[in-house]
């Protein structure tokens, strides 16, 4: 960085023996030129701006890029005294802080009087644009490549033309050789006049998503004047099966929601299921044991504000924990006593549901809590123009994925799962048969609360942490249980997926509210055909 | 057809037990009687220094708390009396209200913000054009009231016929019920239902042409009140004494034996839900004038449940316990809300934990006690099931 400065330095003292602006400077060697160039931009004008940046580019290619961004972004100041070129950042407070352009090194501050803008206008601010897309297609990584071409798609002129061909001669491959390809025959469908040439390009755009293609072809088929009507009910076609695609991808979007929707649901209602299936009671405080889990990562990256990027690696065990001890609390200390009294149950512990919401209303607040979230959770995987998918949402689906494996190999494999198992088919036989019921019911309780509190760290990700967060899950799992069947954790999976789908595609056509409605009174409907639900447990009780 | 003989019996005991009131209860009746009139009394006769005035405010409260213990009873009767622990009573209680609070809106006329005659106030704000079609005939009181009952008393027949066909019962039976009245109070929510979405109903001016703020429309609506719990309390207890009750019970206790002796448990539940979300829907009638606002937070899950709460703190299966239960929880509640607003939610769900737990018989379980050791009355044997205290020889849960 500073062998740069240095050199600008030198630069200037060269200059400052050349007469300024000389032609000379425009035909001496890349390297040189670029710095030369610089020194002309304080002061210039708007048009001699723009020449300079034109010049810029071929002195210094893609070095240059620094500077083409801080300017697009209109920091780009000089030091009036020493005519040297700098970033600035403006604060708050009205100081400017200046920091090197092709670096990141701080210069200090400066006062308004001691810097001068260098002005843009949107004329100006489109070339650079321009400029740093052609930089990118030419020496960017594959991803900046791509998006310089499709920034190109929008403005087809023939530099852009020139400079794509030049790129495919220089080798690319993947993506960006086809929308090289992409751009070529949009080109060669506005140009040319020959019918066959244009149905040949027409073909190469058919079922192509991005937004410039559709919008030439509904160009060219809006367009009265066109002559050729084969190569407009070409067009056509084509348009027809680019709205098929992105209607493809749209269903596809919404059934990514769906699934999005049945994880979190899926991960609300299998802890519910557990027990539900074991003791045949409804722990109205599981969505309490949610929140609780959610809270829990909130108070995990209050202790650890340094390592945000693990806390929810840290807040899935601490969330089990805690969530898990208050479930065993609950059960030793309420659900006991109300051995084989389901109802008197859903009171029960839907009193302590209201005891655990205003406890962390006045220890915490009534206000919603800042959750942050991770940087490898935000963002999203964006697979074509139309359909991307965002992380945090990708992630919880597999985590509930991983979170239900987990339960079944626990159930299948251990002792704990075989007892359970045991207690949920038949309890007076498992008890005669020396399983310890009462032991295997706090566990299950534990376990239930804690994978409800592993959920809650899953949607503090995804909703607004608060005392109410719970209260909504608690009617949802119990239908997602019901519609899969009391102690079949598969028919939880499915009832989940296949309500969180059915609510995402009922949704643009009726609203959300009505969408849910819908669902229950399809739930209801259900139960009359399946009273068990989708896979019921076999048995021979007489009810 | 054996419903319906049951339904004649139990109108002729009805008119038996106005004659003449069950012994252990009437107190309850005699008491609530006197009580009101003196309040009443005591409002309009004496002046505002009397040092026995009672305020309009108190009037009001006291409406509303008698309001609930309508509700009460309508849940008593499901729950106490035939095992339907039903966690969406709020639903008919709260469309009884809609009901009144649409007359009472179209009574506003055209004294409203905005002085459209036809419009009320939110529908003007929501720039409509003409009343949606069901408003129609809601000016007319007694359409009013007669939807009032209709809508409220089909949904819980449709609801219970799907639901008791199919033999929902239990834990199932109450989570569909809670899902019902979400369902309805998230529908209520929306602007587009017509029904003052958030806001509700209200700002009433008038009812039958009498001033709703005057002290003696607030008097006689409590009055009103107080005959209607007496009225139902009496209608009620007639029909779980009648051959009809004791088969509700048999159901409480042992369905699938009831059904193997041949009774069809099924219309038996059905029609007793309807019932019951009759009374809830008057208990919202007379709940809506009163208070002066309905809104979709009626409907709200909590609201339900916490009327199982006073039926289980007054006593279940006793229908004086609900009455009792509500009048006490709901007092505790003014009383605490006023001192300390953060430990209501607390000792509600402390209340909760503990009756369920040590009380589960509720207050009346502890008087019945007592009185039975008192009184020790010979067991005849016949009326085992059902007799005044409500004590049932079945062990309490179904």
């Amino acid at each position: 960085m500073n062998a740069l400065l240095h050199k600008l330095w030198s630069v200037a003292i060269v200059l400052l023996l050349l007469p300024t602006g000389s032609p000379l400077a425009q035909s001496e060697p890349a390297g040189i030129s670029a710095d030369s160039v610089l020194q002309q931009l304080p002061g210039a004008s708007l048009k001699k701006t723009g020449e300079l940046i034109g010049q810029l580019e071929q002195a210094g290619g893609a070095e240059m890029r620094p500077l083409f961004e801080v300017m697009l972004a209109g920091e780009l100041y000089f030091v009036k005294e020493s005519k040297q070129i700098i970033a600035i950042t403006k604060t708050e407070r009205r100081t400017y802080i200046g920091r090197d352009v092709f670096g990141k090194a701080a210069l200090g501050e400066f006062t308004s009087r001691e810097i001068k803008k260098i002005r843009v206008n949107n004329r100006l601010r489109s070339q650079l644009r321009e400029t740093l897309a052609r930089i990118d297609l030419l020496h960017g990584s594959k991803l900046a490549q791509k998006q310089a071409v499709l920034a190109m798609l929008d403005d087809l002129n023939d530099k852009n033309m020139r400079l794509l061909t030049t790129a495919q001669q220089s080798g690319v491959d993947g993506e960006v050789a086809r929308l090289i390809d992409l751009a070529a025959a949009m080109v060669q469908l506005r140009d040319s006049r020959v019918s066959e040439e244009r149905l040949e390009a027409i073909g190469v755009m058919s079922g192509q998503l991005e937004p410039a293609v559709r919008n030439q072809l509904q160009r060219l088929v809006n367009d009265a004047q066109e002559q050729d009507l084969a190569v407009r009910a070409a067009a056509q076609k084509a348009l027809d099966k680019i709205s098929e695609r992105i209607e493809f991808f749209g269903q596809l979007e919404q059934l990514f929601f769906g699934l999005s929707l049945g994880s979190v649901l899926l991960l609300a209602a299998i802890g519910l299921a557990i027990t539900f299936g074991v003791m045949g009671v409804i722990n109205m405080a599981h969505g309490e044991m949610i929140m609780l889990g959610a809270y829990t990562t909130y108070v995990i990256q209050q202790l650890f504000p340094g390592a945000i990027a693990y806390s929810l690696l840290i807040a899935v065990p601490a969330a089990f924990l805690v969530s898990g001890s208050v479930g065993v609390l609950i059960e030793r200390g309420v659900i006991r006593h109300l051995q084989g009294r389901p109802l008197e149950t859903i009171l029960a512990t839907f009193g302590i549901s209201l005891i655990l919401q205003q406890a962390v209303r006045s220890i915490f607040s009534p206000l919603n809590m800042q959750v942050v979230t991770p940087s490898w959770m935000s963002g999203s995987l964006v697979i074509n123009p139309v359909f991307s998918v965002t992380y945090n949402r990708l992630y919880i689906l597999l985590f509930a994925l991983a979170i239900f494996a987990a339960l079944v190999v626990v159930l299948k494999k251990s002792s704990l799962g075989l007892n359970v198992r045991a207690v949920s088919q038949n309890r007076d036989m498992a008890k005669a048969m020396g399983v310890r019921t009462e032991m295997v019911d706090a566990m299950t309780f534990g376990l239930g609360s804690g994978i409800a509190g592993v959920a809650g760290v899953a949607l503090s990700q995804l909703t607004n942490v608060g005392p109410n967060l719970g209260q909504s899950y608690i009617i949802d799992s119990f239908m997602v249980v019901v519609f899969g069947g009391v102690g079949n954790l598969l028919g939880t999976l499915v009832g989940g997926f296949s309500l969180g789908v059915a609510n995402k595609f009922l949704e643009p056509s009726m609203g959300a509210v009505l969408a849910n409605i819908i669902v229950l009174v399809g739930l209801i409907l259900f139960i009359q055909k399946r009273p068990k639900g989708l896979f019921p447990q076999r048995g021979r009780a007489a009810e | 057809m054996s419903v319906l003989n049951s339904l004649a019996q139990a109108s002729s005991r009805l008119l038996a037990a106005m004659r003449q009131p069950g012994r252990g209860t009437s107190w309850l009746v005699g008491i609530l009687l006197v009580v009101t009139l003196a309040m009443s009394a005591a409002n309009l006769l004496l002046p505002a220094d009397s040092p026995f005035y009672v305020s309009t405010y108190t009037i009001t409260l006291m409406g509303k708390y008698l309001c609930f213990a309508m509700l009460a009873m309508a849940v008593d009767i499901v729950w106490g009396y035939c095992g339907i622990l039903s966690l969406g009573h709020g639903a008919f209680f709260a469309l009884g209200g809609y009901g009144m609070g649409m007359y009472l809106m179209r009574q506003i006329g055209d004294r409203g913000v905005y002085g459209n005659p036809d419009l009320p106030d939110f529908m003007v704000f929501l720039n409509w054009q003409e009343l949606p079609w069901y408003w129609f005939g809601m000016d007319q009181f007694w359409f009013a009231i007669f939807m009032a009952l209709l809508v409220p008393g089909t949904l819980a027949f449709v609801f219970g016929w799907l639901a008791f066909r199919s033999r929902v019962t239990g834990v199932y039976l109450s989570i569909m019920t809670q899902a019902l009245t979400y369902a309805l109070m998230l529908a209520f929510f929306r602007n587009e239902m017509g029904f003052g979405g958030n806001n509700g109903l209200t700002d009433f001016k008038d009812i039958l042409g009498f001033d709703l703020q005057a002290d003696a429309t607030r008097v006689a609506l409590l009055l009103v009140t107080t005959f209607l719990v007496v009225l139902t309390f009496l209608a009620s207890r007639t029909i779980v004494q009648s051959r009809l009750g004791r088969v509700i019970v048999a159901v409480r206790d042992a369905e699938a034996r009831t059904r193997f002796l041949g009774y069809r448990t099924e219309h038996y539940k059905v029609w007793l839900f309807v019932y019951s979300a009759l009374i809830a829907a008057v208990a919202g009638m007379l709940y809506v004038p009163q208070v002066g606002i309905i809104n979709p937070g009626e409907f709200s899950p909590l609201n339900s449940i916490e009327v199982v709460v006073w039926v289980a703190v007054g006593g279940r299966g006793t229908l004086y316990g609900a009455i009792v239960g509500a009048l006490l929880v709901n007092y505790a509640k003014t009383r605490f809300t006023a001192l300390m607003p953060d430990a209501w939610l607390f000792a509600l769900g402390a209340l909760f934990v503990i009756v369920t737990v040590y009380l589960p018989r509720g207050l009346a379980g502890l008087f019945g006690r007592a009185t039975e050791l008192m009184y020790r009355r010979p067991d005849t044997g016949k009326d085992k099931t059902t007799r005044d205290d409500g004590l049932s020889v079945a062990e309490v849960g179904a």
